[in-house]
């Protein structure tokens, strides 16, 4: 275990690896997370967000690296580990044939909580995840939305210190997704959690700091904020122009400090969206060139980077 | 241990309230049913259960399977092996709790054949030396064949596969005892002695044996041994 800055990190990676075969899943991956921080992994489908969570949680080693939970080795100290991770799997894995009660108490034995702490923890859970109305109700009965409740249900009823939640908000109507957002910032308090996600604004909204990985690495990471203040030095302008595309284009491309200008055609509308070199205003020149080419400038506009741009920037291996 | 209770408990609860149970259940009371009366049409019926022994053995050749085939295929085609593997619980534990949850079952099932016995001792008067030696080697035959088919339950998430593997290894285990005949020398004598159904043999005809008491308690362990170590090798795949 190491000591980053003054507090310990609940969770620290050092040098994941992982094969499938001779097929790297993640690379060389680093991280630390502290406790009461929400880290979010955003990444496309198949970049490595559940190996790395799977890895974390004990349910596959990791071929090369280590990671440890509250000084604890997931390999070496597995049992240790495990008492201390509350679990939500990408497919929400129910025993179907169970009711939610006989389910969410025969998981609080498995995690070792005592009878008498499940009868209290129980009540307590299935109120925060608004199970109420289905404790007899068998699993297998319920719609997915529930399904992911009882999961969600399941993962905290220990308390962890460390929660682990792989896409928790996948398949659920938008008023839950909302309520599980706000369920798991409220539990960022005191808990450690990790989750990934493949939506944005989601990500940007609960994490308090965010990995992209990408092909099993990882391609950036820093507070939502930060990521995308970083990539808008990059400063982008939308520019309507009319007159020939033929061109304007070469001219804007010629202006020095543009690195790259795409074309568009909105049904006779030219618009140019023109990537300035970091730290460059260009607005200037390009009414300049406009003007001296008698073309008419109909629009001048600086667009920031989303956090989806920047994602698919870091994902697609765009030149910036 | 008491994490290995619930799964045991779990899977009890499961086996009574699932028709597969019920299926077996009925399945081995109607062709060992068959088995006992079969005699008794004799104009000298002999007051034995050694018919219902011998054809309760090839019965839970293929019962013992169906019995077991569920217990980890189902978790890992669920994915609730990937909860299970995740929470401070031994791999020894799941196996046990596992086991002793067929055994259970299986138990109950023996439990209701007593009837035989209990028709011969009201209306005849057994030798009673050969069935409760034949009783204690049923449980013995049993427990073997369970763990022989928890283990092909750990190996694979498909119920089918699991149990038809079990039914293969079973079937290779009973025959086994041909090998003193069939194949020569030293090899012939190892896998011969390795034959469930020699072994069983005995208790059937009244004698306890501790050497065939060793060897089925020896099945079991390697059979339960060979389950954990699949299943920590799940975590290695």
């Amino acid at each position: 275990m190491t000591v980053n800055d003054l507090q310990p990190n609940m969770i620290h990676a050092e040098n994941l690896t992982h094969y499938y075969g001779p097929y790297p899943a993640i690379q060389d991956v680093n991280f630390g997370v502290r406790k009461g921080e929400i880290l979010g992994f955003l990444g496309p489908n198949g970049a490595g967000k559940t190996t790395t969570m799977r890895i974390i949680t004990g349910f596959v080693p990791p071929t090369h690296g280590t990671v440890t939970l509250d000084g604890y080795d997931v390999v070496e100290q597995s049992l240790e580990a495990r008492r201390r991770v509350g679990y939500l799997p990408e497919t929400v894995p129910l025993y179907t044939d169970m009711s939610v009660n006989s389910y969410l108490k025969y998981m609080g034995t498995l995690r070792g909580m005592s009878p008498d702490a499940i009868k209290t923890r129980l009540g307590q859970v299935i109120d925060v995840c608004r199970l109420g109305d289905y404790r007899k109700t068998q699993i297998g009965k319920l719609s997915k939305g529930f399904r992911q409740r009882v999961g969600i249900a399941q993962a905290i009823l220990h308390e962890p210190q460390v929660l682990v939640l792989d896409e928790p908000t996948i398949g659920i109507d938008p008023i839950q997704v909302v309520e599980t957002r706000k369920l798991i910032q409220e539990l960022g308090r005191d808990q450690t959690v990790v989750l990934s996600s493949h939506i944005l604004p989601e990500v940007s909204m609960i994490c308090d700091r965010v990995l992209i990985i990408d092909e099993g690495r990882i391609v950036a990471e820093d507070t939502p904020k930060n990521l995308a203040e970083g990539l808008q030095g990059v400063e982008r302008l939308e520019v309507e122009i009319g007159g020939p595309a033929a061109e304007v284009l070469p001219m804007l491309k010629g202006i020095d400090g543009v690195s790259d200008v795409t074309h568009v055609n909105n049904n006779g509308r030219h618009t140019y969206m023109v990537q300035a070199q970091p730290g460059k205003d260009l607005r200037d020149d390009i009414s300049q060139v406009v003007v001296n080419n008698g073309w008419s400038l109909r629009g001048l506009q600086l667009v920031g980077m989303s956090l989806e741009e920047i994602f698919l920037r870091l994902t697609t291996h765009e030149e910036l | 241990m008491r994490t290995a209770q619930a799964v045991a408990w779990k899977e009890i609860q499961l086996y009574f309230s699932s028709p597969t149970a019920y299926i077996v259940g009925l399945i081995f009371l109607a062709l060992t049913g068959f088995f006992f009366t079969q005699d008794l049409g004799d104009p000298f019926p002999e007051a034995t259960l050694t018919p219902f022994f011998d054809g309760a053995i090839i019965v839970f050749i293929l019962l013992a399977p169906a019995l077991t085939m569920r217990l980890l295929a189902e978790e890992s085609k669920l994915g609730t092996i990937e909860l299970l593997l995740t929470s401070p619980v031994r791999d020894w534990e799941i196996i046990a709790g596992k086991y002793v949850a067929s055994l259970v079952f299986f138990l109950v099932l023996v439990a209701l054949s007593f009837f035989y016995a209990i028709l011969l001792f009201v209306y005849a008067s057994p030798d009673p030396g050969p069935i409760y030696a034949g009783y204690l080697g049923l449980v013995l035959y049993g427990a073997a064949a369970l763990a022989v088919g928890l283990l092909t339950s750990t190996m694979t998430n498909n119920q089918i596969v699991s149990a038809v593997v079990a039914m293969g290894i079973l079937l290779a285990l009973f025959f086994a005892d041909r090998a003193f005949g069939s194949v020569s020398g030293l090899a012939g004598e190892i896998i011969g002695e390795m034959g469930l159904r020699g072994h069983f043999q005995d208790f059937s005809r009244g004698v306890i044996d501790t050497s065939n008491i060793v060897y089925f308690l020896s099945v079991i362990a390697v059979f339960l041994f060979l389950s954990i170590r699949m299943l920590e090798s799940r975590r290695w795949r």
